[in-house]
């Protein structure tokens, strides 16, 4: 029988845990720890991976011992919907995993983590084990031709001007080649915006058409399919990618995993993080220099930003010199505090403003 | 309601206060209507315990509040007490300090005389309106019915109506107060003072029945007297000036030296003749030439020689069995698991007066853990519902670190949280109180340091009880991963793999190289089924001697015992047996062996040598 890459991925961590029984050694999962202490800047691909540090799970303690036992019926799980062609969200499994007996899951945040432990362990991703996240709504318009595998298994072509409404083509949740595939572009950059308020604004006032941009509405902070989207259009079409969020520290951490890659995904970095994206703004000069209506900065944002202060990622001279204005005035800004000064305030004036000052700064 | 002995009129004093009352009636308490209410109540109920005490007598205790306009209510209390005499009434309920107690001292509840009159002062200010009182004697035939008020300018009684009637009671009292008050529901109402009341009496029976109608029924569960106090005379170390030329002047006709050596406690011809060498006190002197100043030389005299200590024997405790029954009875259905040894400090001497501390501990069960810890506070058992706050015993507990025994306290100040009820009883010769309505312990030094060495011994039972619980709960674990986690590991990982099961049993043996002792549960109506396991997880066969001691079991001679011989690696036995009783949770059952290595078992502890023997000595104590 012809075993699947994953299929084999998970035979070599099976036999570990069972040979080690029949060895008469206590099982135990190795792997790379997974917090913010072990991220370490990955020079050749310029994003930030997992680096030296490991944790060990052993069988000797219960939560040890209940973790291998949780990854072996997950295995068995992804193994059959393999075998039956079938796919869950993260969600299903989850309620799935009720009927584990030992091995059931005691919330969804553990089984998500799992499910990302097992692409650390098989150096594969989440897709490739039929999983996939609740669909979160981000979308993208402007002129990109893109073909979509449906249900049915045949391709359909969208136009992301032509095509689609005004709050553009939905971003499935997998991108990768065998569901997703890039056409034709004609456009110069990629603007990557937080909030559906400022998208909508953008759309409404033609900014894709005027400055040959692909809008994305990121919905926060974004998704892996929407990084990995990003990513694909940098490095397949070339297209630079600028991020365009609120003032405060939460938006600072929305760049930081599009341009560095995040804490939780930093295994699978060099497919989602787009090292050179740019951030547009607010910044916090921008609060200053345009003047911005603001509110004051909450304990938290505070306690926040103290802690991007100490993050490896933050760790340059643009991010140290904004966080510690932000830190200063005391206070952050929304993207749509722009509206202050009209409503054609952000296309005709900020935006044309910052991009030209990105441009001229890259010379 | 009762009052004391009252055959001795020649020690009764009289002061006239009773203008002073009805002009600075806040300074005793009756402050709010709410507050007032409770005063009267509290006035009553504790006199009327006093005197079941002092008579040896089993409390019944009828409380009855009846409302017959908004703020106008009617307060009765009847008591089972061993009555008042005729020609007494006049003064026990109509005069201000007008008490059998003053001049010599003594534990008890009630205030100097001030209680019950000023309740009916009180009622007749806000209503206008006179009291009833009906009280019988046992060897009256027939009951003494009142109708009296107060006449405030001489302090004394206003009859107003006086007839003999009918009684069926044996002997008992029972006083209506009409008055304005407010009824309240909560922390500080008259049904949590008759409940904390009811943990510190369980030999007494409460009923209440409040405005809209509702009976309440606390019922007694300990058909024991409660021992009462003995008078003694005061101490010299703590008479103040004013007090003790009072004392001397009141008996004319005799010298100094007589009044000490007649009224006060610890004093002797020989202290005396030391106080006249040391501070040339003339001893000769008759009292009624005393001057003050006199008096002032004779305090400092005091203190310049060497007086014994008052007698401590002359205390009341509340007593291991009252604290944990009353506990029992009135926090019973919380289902706490793990009722304290009840600790008592020995006496102490504060000023000259006598005095200590009582705690009793209740954990665990349905007792909420996320919030403070229940203080209930009493002095001398009347409970303290008032300033907590101002009171020694919450400033005890909140400046102790209860973070070491197993308690939540932030920042190590506070009152703890956890699921606990802690009891603290101070009862001494005249306490100080913060205030004349004797609602919070003054924080003195030495009764602090009292009550805090108490908590802390009742702390640290709770923590023993943790830790055993913690103990119990991390086998569980352990037993849980190797007999349930390991095998399903290496049976999933086999079939994943489509190969034969390996041997498990070194695995085992690394990750728990003992023998496990563990119970599983079947509660069933009025018992438990158990089903106690023990396997052997260790590369060797092993022999012991294995009991078992029930919960809820008191007496060693109900503990199990089982031979365990040449139990092989990997074999396990069974033993089942059953547990009377139920519980809200079960507590487990308290394994002990003997006769192996205590690093190889895990689940059971060590027969403590004199575990036997032990259980010899409590029965002759109980017998005593």
């Amino acid at each position: 029988m012809n075993d699947s890459l994953p299929e084999k991925k998970f035979r070599e961590i099976i036999s570990s845990i069972h040979s080690s029984i029949s060895e008469g050694e206590v099982p135990e999962i190795q792997m790379s720890s997974r917090n913010k202490d072990n991220i370490v800047l990955d020079y050749l691909s310029s994003v930030w991976k997992y680096g030296d540090s490991t944790v060990t799970r052993s069988a000797k303690s219960l939560d040890g011992a209940q973790y291998i036992l949780k990854l072996l019926y997950m295995v068995e799980f992804i193994e059959s919907m393999i075998q039956t062609n079938k796919s869950s969200t993260l969600r299903e499994m989850y309620y799935i995993s009720e009927g584990w007996n030992l091995a059931k899951f005691g919330a969804q945040d553990e089984s998500n983590m799992m499910a990302e432990d097992l692409e650390v362990l098989s150096s594969l991703l989440r897709e490739d084990f039929k999983l996939r996240p609740e669909e979160n709504g981000a979308s993208i318009i402007g002129n990109i031709t893109v073909e979509e595998k449906t249900r049915k298994g045949e391709f359909k072509k969208i136009n992301c001007k032509d095509d689609v409404g005004d709050s553009g083509y939905p971003i499935p949740y997998n991108v990768e080649e065998e569901k997703l595939r890039i056409k034709d572009v004609d456009a110069d950059f990629i603007l990557a915006i937080e909030t559906g308020g400022m998208f909508d604004r953008l759309v409404e006032n033609g900014f894709d058409e005027d400055s040959r941009a692909l809008l994305v509405h990121l919905k926060g902070q974004p998704a892996r399919s929407t990084r990995r989207l990003l990513k694909r259009l940098n490095t397949e079409k070339n297209l630079p990618v600028y991020v365009f969020t609120d003032g405060d520290p939460w938006s600072f951490r929305i760049f930081g995993s599009i341009a560095y890659g995040a804490i939780k995904t930093a295994h699978i970095s060099e497919y989602l993080a787009v090292p050179t994206a740019e951030f547009i703004g607010i910044t916090a000069s921008d609060i200053l220099n345009y003047d911005l209506p603001t509110d004051k900065l909450s304990d938290r944002d505070i306690a926040a930003l103290n802690s991007e202060l100490k993050d490896p990622r933050f760790n340059s001279e643009f991010w140290v010199q904004e966080i510690e204005t932000m830190l200063r005035i005391g206070k952050k800004a929304e993207q749509q505090a722009l509206a202050k000064y009209g409503l054609d305030y952000v296309t005709k004036t900020y935006l044309p403003e910052k991009l030209s000052e990105i441009e001229g700064f890259r010379g | 309601m009762s009052t004391r002995k009252s055959d001795a009129p020649s020690e009764f004093r009289e002061t006239s206060i009773s203008e002073f009352f009805e002009k600075n009636r806040h300074i005793l308490g009756f402050d709010s209507l709410q507050k007032s209410l409770f005063m009267v109540i509290k006035e009553a109920v504790d006199n009327s315990l006093d005197a079941c005490e002092e008579y040896q007598i089993l409390p019944d205790i009828y409380v009855e509040i009846n409302r017959s306009g908004d703020d106008s209510l009617t307060v009765i209390v009847e008591d089972n007490g061993p009555g008042i005499s005729r020609k007494e009434v006049p003064n026990v309920f109509g005069r201000l300090l007008y008490g059998s107690r003053f001049g010599t001292l003594r534990q008890s509840r009630g205030q100097q005389g001030i209680g019950i009159t000023a309740s009916i002062l009180y009622g007749q200010i806000t209503t206008a309106l006179p009291s009833k009182i009906k009280t019988k004697q046992k060897q009256e035939d027939v009951a003494y019915a009142f109708e009296l008020g107060i006449n405030v300018k001489e302090n004394r009684a206003d009859i107003i109506g006086e007839k003999p009637v009918i009684w069926e009671k044996e002997s008992g009292t029972r006083i209506e107060i009409p008055l304005k008050g407010k009824y309240q529901t909560g922390k500080q109402s008259v049904f949590e003072y008759l409940k904390e009341s009811a943990i510190v009496n369980p030999n007494a029976q409460f009923t209440f029945i409040d405005p809209d109608g509702k009976k309440v029924r606390i019922e007694r569960v300990m058909e024991k007297p409660s021992t009462p106090a003995r008078s003694i005379k005061p101490h010299p170390m703590g008479l103040e000036l004013g007090e003790l030329y009072r004392m001397a002047r009141s008996i004319p006709n005799r010298t100094l030296g007589e009044f000490l050596l007649q009224d006060l406690s610890r004093l002797t011809p020989r202290t005396l003749d030391e106080m006249s060498s040391t501070s040339g006190i003339d001893f000769s002197i008759p009292v009624d030439k005393l001057e003050i100043h006199y008096m002032k030389k004779l305090l400092d005299a005091f203190n310049s020689v060497k007086i014994l200590p008052p007698p401590t024997d002359c205390l009341s405790p509340l007593g291991s069995d009252f604290i944990r029954r009353g506990l029992k009875n009135i926090y019973g259905e919380l289902q706490p698991l793990y009722f304290g040894k009840p600790v008592q400090r020995p006496v102490s001497v504060h000023n000259g007066n006598p005095f200590s501390v009582e705690v009793g501990i209740v954990y665990g069960g349905n007792l909420p853990a996320d919030e403070q810890v229940r203080v209930v506070r009493f002095a001398n058992k009347v409970p303290l519902l008032y300033q907590p706050g101002a009171c020694a015993i919450t400033r005890a507990i909140s400046e102790m670190d209860w973070r070491g025994y197993g308690f939540d306290q932030r920042g190590g100040k506070g009152v703890p949280f956890g699921p606990a009820i802690i009891l603290v009883h101070v009862f001494g010769i005249r306490l100080p109180f913060t205030s004349e309505s004797k609602e919070a312990i003054a924080g003195i030094d030495l009764i602090m340091e009292e009550i805090t060495a108490a908590l802390k011994t009742a702390a640290r039972g709770v923590r023993g009880f943790i830790n055993k619980k913690e103990k119990r709960s991390k086998i569980y674990e352990k037993f849980t991963l190797v007999e349930k986690i390991i095998p399903e590991i290496g049976a999933k990982s086999s079939s994943l793999l489509g190969l034969p099961e390996p041997d498990i049993s070194m695995v085992l043996s690394k990750i728990a190289n003992v023998i496990f002792v563990t119970e599983t549960f079947q509660r069933n109506e009025d018992h438990y089924d158990i089903r106690a396991e023990v396997v052997n997880f260790t590369r060797k066969s092993a022999t012991f001697k294995l009991y078992a001691e029930p919960p809820g079991t008191s007496s060693s001679s109900e503990t199990l015992s089982f031979e365990v011989n040449g139990l092989e690696p990997s074999r396990r036995v069974i033993l089942e047996f059953s547990v009377k009783g139920t519980f809200n949770q079960y507590p487990g059952t308290d394994y002990y062996f003997t006769g192996i290595d205590p690093v190889w078992i895990q689940g059971a502890e060590l027969l403590p040598p004199d575990y036997f023997e032990e259980e010899l000595r409590i029965e002759a104590d109980s017998n005593e």
